[in-house]
C-alpha cells in the first residue's frame, strides 16, 4: 500500500424517495488494498457500490473514483474500473472465448492481445479445455472465477465485486480469494461487498455498514482489538445488531 | 380457506400494482372501438379521380360536376392526355380516371350513344370496384335525368335495396363482438399462460407447490384476478359502444354476460393448458399469440368474411372457439336472438372448455409426478 | 468504431444460437406468405342468393338465368314465398334475397323502375356493399341486354345511352392477393422490428446483463447502433425472402425498382426499430413490453390502410397517419410493387419516413440511460 487514494467518498447520500439508503457516509480506499464492505442485507452496500461504479447517481456528496469526479466524468471512471456482480456477469449463451473477446474489445484491447490473454487466462485456471464451452453449461464456481478474470482482463485500477462468492462451495471460495490476492499484488485495488464474515478476515481493511451508516472502518485486527472480539463476526454482532422492527 | 383468500389477495395486488399493463388492458378495447368506430371505413369517401375530358361540352361538364357533388369523389386532376394517366396513378392520389370521348355531348344527342371509359386503379381491388360502381351509378342517374326530359323512360332497372340488421351499413356492428373476443383472448389466455409460466421459469412455482395450498387453489388463485379484469373489460366495451356509437344490445344483456362468462372460463382453461405446455415465458407468449390471437383475428369472422376463404380455412375457422363466440355475440346483440337460437354454439363452447380443463389437469398431474 | 463491431458480433452469435429465434426468423416469412395470404381476403364470390320470383314471367326467368350464370352468385334457392326467403336470410342460409315483384315482366318495358327488391345481410358491411355492387353490375348487364333486344319495339331516337367501359389497371383481374401480399410483407417486417428487437433489449434489462454493459465505457450510440443493425439486416433479409416467396408462389408483380423498395424498407425499419428501443426503455419486463407493443402495433396497423382505404378515413385519422410509419410503408410498398412508382412519386413519403426515423431514434437515445 502506498497511500495513494483511489476512491474518495465524503458525505455521500443516496435516497430512493423518502428511503435513505446511504446516509452521509465517508471513506477512502487506497491503491492496491483489498477493501471489504460488510453489512446485513439492505444495509446499503450494493447501493454504494453501484454509485462508485457509475451505475447510479448520488443524491448528494462528493465521490471520486480513480481520480475522476463521478458526477462529471462517469464515463472516464468506467475506463479504469472492472465490475462483477453475483447475478450475472458473462453472457450465458456465449462461449468462454466469445465473452472474453467481447469484453476485451469493448475495453479497447487489440485482437492479438485479447487472444494472448485468453490463452494465459485459461491456462492459469486450468480451463483450456473449456475455451469453447457455453457459459450456461458450466458450474457456478467456474463461472464466478471466469467472471472475475474477465473483470480484470483490461488491467483496471479498481475492480468492484458485489457478493462475488454467493452460493459457491468453500473450496471454490478459497480459490477465488487466491485470485483476489493475486490481483491485489498486481496493484489492482479490490473493492468487495460481502456478508460472509470469514471473508472479512481476508481483507486489508473492512467497513461495516448498518442501516445506511458506516459504523466501523479499520483493519480486521484493529476492529477485533477495539471491540474486544475474537472474530470480525463478533464485532459485527456487537455493533450492527439488526433492529427488531426492521423488515428483512 | 383463509390461506387461499390471502393468496388470491396477493395475486390481485400483484396485478393492479402494474399500472402500465392495466392501462394497456383497458386501453386496447377503448382504442379498438374508437378506431373501428370512427376511423376504419369500408366505403369510399373523397376518393381522388382524374378527368380526361376530350370533349369539354355542356353535358360532359355537367356530368363531372355531378360526380364532384357526390361525397364519394373529389376531382383532383384535369388531364390533357392519356399519357398522364399512368403518372397520376403512380403518385398515388388518384383512384380512377374518367375518359370522355371526343364530341361526347353531340354524339349523345344526335347518335344517342356516347362512351366514357372508366380506368380504375386495380391495386386496391375493393376500392376499384366501389369506385367503378359508384361512377356507373352516378352516370346511370344522369342518363335517367336526360331521358326523362325526352318523354319516355323505360327499361332502366333500378332495384330497391334493404340492408338488413345494419341499415346504414355501419361497419361498426361487426366489430364489437370481435373486440370483445380478442380482448378476452388476450387477458384470459395470453396473460394467464404467461403469468403461470413465469412462476415456472423463475422457480417460484416449486415454492407454491410445497406450500399447504392445493394445486387447484394455486391455479384458481392465479386466474381469479383475470376473471375480474375480463368482466370489467367486457362491460367497458359494451358501455363504450353503446354510449359513443349507439350500438344497441337487441337481445338480453344477462344472456350476453353469461355467455361471456363461459368464454372467459374457456379462455382461462386454454391459458392454463398453454402454461402446461411451455417451459419459458417466450414460448407461452408465442403459442398464445400465434396459436390463439392471430387465428382469432383472422379466422373468427369479425374482420374477414370467412365464408369467402379457401376451404381449408373455413374448416379451421369452425374448430376454433372464437368463431363460435363471435357468432353468439353477434346474434344476441344485432339480431336480438334468445337462448333458443344460440344453444347449439353454447354447447360447443361448453364442451371445448371441459376438454381444455381435462387436458390441463392431466398434464399438470403428470408434471407433479 | 471497433466496439460496435464487437457488439454486433455478439448480437448475431446470440440470435443464431437461439434455436427458437432462428427458427422464427426463417419460419415467419414462410408462414405469413403461405398461410396468411390466401386467408386474408375480402374477395367475395359465390354469394349465397335466394330468389323470390313472384312474377314468373319470361323476363323474370331470363333474369334468374342471368344470375345463375354469373360467377358472383350461387343461386341457392328459388321460392315463391317471401317468408321462406326471409327465414333463410335470418338463419344465415343465404346472404342476399332478390325479390321479383308481380308485374315485373309486364311493366318492365313500360315503366321499369321499382319492381325489384334486394335484401342483403349487412352485418358485415364491406361484404354487403360489395355484394350489392355485384348485384347492380349484373342488373346493369341484364338491362343492357333488354335494351338491345327491344331496340326495335322502342321509341329509339329518344333514348340516349351512355356506354361505359371499365378497365382495371395494374391488376386487371382484381386479384386480391396482389393487394394483401405487400400488406403482409409490411406486417412481417414490422414484427421483426417491434417484436424481436424490442424483446431482445427488454430481456437484457430483465436478466440484468445490460448493467454489465453500462459499467463499461461503451457509449449510448454504440449500444443502440449494435442493437439496430442486426435486426435491420434480418428484417431486410426476411423481406427479400418473403418477397421471393410471394413472387414465386402467387406471381405477385414487382413492377418497380427493387433497389427503391429496399431503400425505403431500410428507412422504415430504422423508424420501427427506433420506436421499439424507445418503448423498451419504458418497460421493465418482457410481458409489459409485449402488451405495450401489441397496443401500439394494433393501432398503427389498423389505421394504416392495410385492408381499408386510408384515404377514406376522417380528417383526424389522416392527420394521425402523418406520424404512423406503417401507413407510409403500406402505401409505398403497394405503389412500388403494383404500379411501378419511381423515386419522384415516392419522394414525399420518403421525406416523411426519414423524419419519423430520426425522431424515434433520437427519442430512444435520449431515454436510454447508462447511469440511472
Amino acid at each position: 500500500m502506498n497511500g495513494e487514494k483511489v476512491i474518495e467518498v465524503s458525505n455521500l447520500v443516496k435516497k430512493f424517495g423518502s428511503f435513505v439508503a446511504n446516509d452521509n457516509i465517508s471513506f477512502d480506499v487506497y491503491r492496491g488494498e483489498i477493501f471489504g464492505f460488510l453489512g446485513a442485507n439492505g444495509a446499503g452496500k450494493t447501493t454504494a457500490l453501484r454509485i462508485l461504479s457509475g451505475l447510479s447517481k448520488p443524491s448528494s456528496g462528493d465521490v471520486k473514483v480513480a481520480g475522476y469526479d463521478i458526477y462529471r466524468n462517469a464515463e472516464n471512471v468506467k475506463k479504469h474500473i472492472g465490475y462483477m456482480c453475483q447475478k450475472f456477469s458473462l453472457y450465458e449463451d456465449l462461449t468462454v472465448a466469445e465473452n472474453i473477446m467481447l469484453y476485451g474489445g469493448i475495453y479497447g484491447l487489440a485482437k492479438k492481445v485479447i487472444e494472448n490473454k485468453t490463452d494465459e487466462l485459461l491456462e492459469s485456471m486450468n480451463f483450456t479445455a473449456f475455451r469453447k464451452s457455453i457459459i450456461g453449461d458450466l458450474p457456478l464456481g467456474m463461472r464466478q472465477k471466469l467472471a472475475f478474470a474477465v473483470a480484470i482482463l483490461h488491467e483496471p485500477e479498481i475492480v468492484f465485486l458485489d457478493e462475488p462468492t454467493g452460493g459457491v462451495d468453500p473450496i471454490t471460495r478459497r480459490q477465488f480469494w487466491e485470485m483476489i490476492y493475486k490481483a491485489s499484488s498486481d496493484d489492482i485495488t479490490v473493492f468487495v461487498t460481502t456478508h460472509y464474515m470469514d471473508e472479512a478476515e481476508y481483507c486489508d481493511r473492512v467497513s461495516i455498514m448498518s442501516e445506511g451508516h458506516i459504523v466501523a472502518i479499520d483493519s480486521p485486527a484493529g476492529l477485533k482489538e477495539k471491540y474486544s472480539a475474537s472474530s470480525v463476526q463478533d464485532v459485527f454482532v456487537k455493533i450492527a445488531r439488526p433492529d427488531k422492527n426492521k423488515k428483512t | 380457506m383463509k390461506r387461499f383468500l390471502g393468496f388470491v389477495k396477493k395475486e390481485f395486488i400483484h396485478i393492479f400494482r402494474d399500472v402500465r399493463t392495466l392501462v394497456i388492458l383497458f386501453g386496447i378495447p377503448a382504442a379498438q372501438i374508437l378506431i373501428f368506430g370512427y376511423a376504419v371505413r369500408t366505403d369510399i369517401k373523397n376518393a381522388g379521380i382524374a378527368i380526361l375530358d376530350n370533349s369539354k361540352d355542356e353535358i360532359s361538364t355537367a356530368l363531372v360536376s355531378k360526380l364532384e357533388a357526390s361525397d364519394f369523389f373529389i376531382v383532383k386532376a384535369n388531364l390533357e392526355s392519356g399519357k398522364q394517366i399512368d403518372k397520376s396513378f403512380r403518385s398515388g392520389d388518384i383512384k380512377a380516371a374518367l375518359v370522355f370521348e371526343n364530341n361526347f355531348g353531340e354524339k349523345l344527342l344526335h347518335e344517342h350513344r356516347a362512351g366514357i371509359q372508366i380506368i380504375a386503379d386495380g391495386s386496391e381491388p375493393n376500392v376499384a370496384n366501389l369506385v367503378s360502381n359508384y361512377t356507373k351509378a352516378i352516370i346511370n342517374d344522369y342518363m335517367l335525368e336526360l331521358n326523362k326530359t325526352s318523354a319516355g323512360t323505360g327499361i332502366l332497372i333500378e332495384p330497391e335495396v334493404k340492408m338488413y340488421y345494419n341499415p346504414n351499413l355501419e361497419s361498426r356492428y361487426m366489430f364489437v363482438p370481435g373486440v370483445i373476443t380478442i380482448i378476452l383472448v388476450l387477458i384470459c389466455a395470453l396473460m394467464t399462460s404467461v403469468t403461470i409460466t413465469r412462476e415456472k421459469e423463475f422457480g417460484t412455482m416449486e415454492v407454491l407447490l410445497v406450500s399447504p395450498l392445493k394445486p387447484i387453489q394455486i391455479i384458481l388463485g392465479k386466474v381469479a384476478p383475470y376473471v375480474v379484469l375480463s368482466l370489467i373489460d367486457v362491460i367497458i366495451i359494451l358501455f363504450l359502444s353503446w354510449m359513443v356509437f349507439d350500438i344497441p344490445i337487441k337481445g338480453s344483456l344477462a344472456l350476453l354476460m353469461l355467455e361471456s362468462m363461459l368464454y372467459i372460463c374457456l379462455g382461462l382453461s386454454l391459458g392454463i393448458m398453454i402454461s402446461t405446455m411451455s417451459k419459458t415465458m417466450q414460448q407461452a407468449m408465442f403459442i398464445s399469440v400465434v396459436g390463439l390471437a392471430l387465428p382469432t383475428i383472422i379466422l373468427s369472422g369479425f374482420i374477414f368474411p370467412v365464408d369467402y376463404m379457401p376451404g381449408f380455412y373455413r374448416y379451421l375457422s369452425m374448430i376454433i372457439p372464437p368463431t363460435w363466440f363471435v357468432t353468439i355475440v353477434k346474434n344476441i346483440m344485432i339480431k336480438g336472438a334468445g337462448f333458443s337460437f344460440v344453444w347449439k354454439e353454447t354447447i360447443i363452447l361448453l364442451v371445448m372448455t371441459l376438454a381444455f380443463i381435462m387436458i390441463s389437469t392431466l398434464k399438470f398431474k403428470k408434471r407433479l409426478e | 468504431m471497433k466496439t460496435i463491431f464487437y457488439l454486433i458480433r455478439k448480437e448475431f452469435i446470440q440470435i443464431f444460437r437461439d434455436k427458437f429465434l432462428s427458427r422464427a426468423i426463417f419460419g415467419m416469412p414462410v408462414v405469413q406468405m403461405l398461410i396468411l395470404v390466401p386467408a386474408l381476403t375480402f374477395e367475395i364470390n359465390n354469394i349465397d342468393l335466394c330468389v323470390v320470383d313472384m312474377d314468373m314471367s319470361s323476363e323474370s326467368r331470363q333474369l334468374v338465368s342471368t344470375l345463375q350464370g354469373s360467377e358472383f352468385f350461387l343461386l341457392k334457392h328459388t321460392t315463391f314465398s317471401d317468408e321462406e326467403a326471409d327465414k333463410m336470410l335470418h338463419s344465415g342460409s343465404c346472404d342476399m334475397v332478390l325479390q321479383i315483384l308481380p308485374g315485373f315482366g309486364r311493366d318492365i318495358i313500360r315503366e321499369g323502375g321499382q319492381k325489384l327488391m334486394v335484401k342483403v345481410n349487412a352485418i358485415n358491411a364491406s361484404s354487403a356493399q360489395l355484394s350489392w355492387a355485384y348485384m347492380r353490375a349484373v342488373l346493369h348487364d341484364y338491362n343492357a341486354e333488354l335494351i338491345a333486344d327491344n331496340m326495335l319495339l322502342f321509341r329509339p331516337p329518344q333514348l340516349s345511352v351512355i356506354e361505359t367501359e371499365t378497365r382495371f389497371w395494374y391488376n386487371p383481374q382484381l386479384n386480391y392477393k396482389y393487394y394483401m401480399l405487400p400488406g403482409i410483407l409490411v406486417i412481417l417486417v414490422t414484427a421483426i422490428g417491434l417484436l424481436l428487437a424490442g424483446l431482445n433489449v427488454v430481456r437484457e434489462k430483465e436478466t440484468g446483463t445490460i448493467e454489465q454493459l453500462n459499467v463499461t465505457p461503451i457509449r449510448k450510440y454504440q449500444f443502440i447502433t449494435a442493437k439496430l443493425v442486426p435486426f435491420l439486416l434480418i428484417g431486410l433479409v426476411d423481406l427479400a425472402f418473403g418477397l421471393a416467396l410471394g413472387m414465386i408462389v402467387f406471381s405477385v408483380p414487382m413492377n418497380g425498382s427493387i433497389a427503391m423498395l429496399f431503400l425505403y424498407a431500410s428507412l422504415y425499419l430504422a423508424a420501427v426499430l427506433g420506436l421499439a428501443l424507445f418503448l423498451s426503455t419504458m418497460s421493465s419486463t418482457q410481458q409489459q413490453y409485449l402488451f405495450i407493443v401489441f397496443f401500439v402495433w394494433m393501432v398503427f396497423i389498423l389505421m394504416s390502410g392495410i385492408f381499408t382505404p386510408a384515404e377514406s378515413m376522417p380528417g383526424w385519422a389522416q392527420k394521425f397517419n402523418l406520424i404512423n410509419p406503417v401507413a407510409y410503408f403500406m402505401r409505398v410498398i403497394r405503389m412500388i410493387m403494383l404500379k411501378g412508382s419511381g423515386f419522384s412519386d415516392v419522394l414525399p413519403d420518403l421525406r416523411g419516413i426519414l423524419l419519423i426515423a430520426v425522431a424515434t431514434i433520437s427519442l430512444a437515445i435520449w431515454r436510454y440511460r447508462k447511469t440511472v
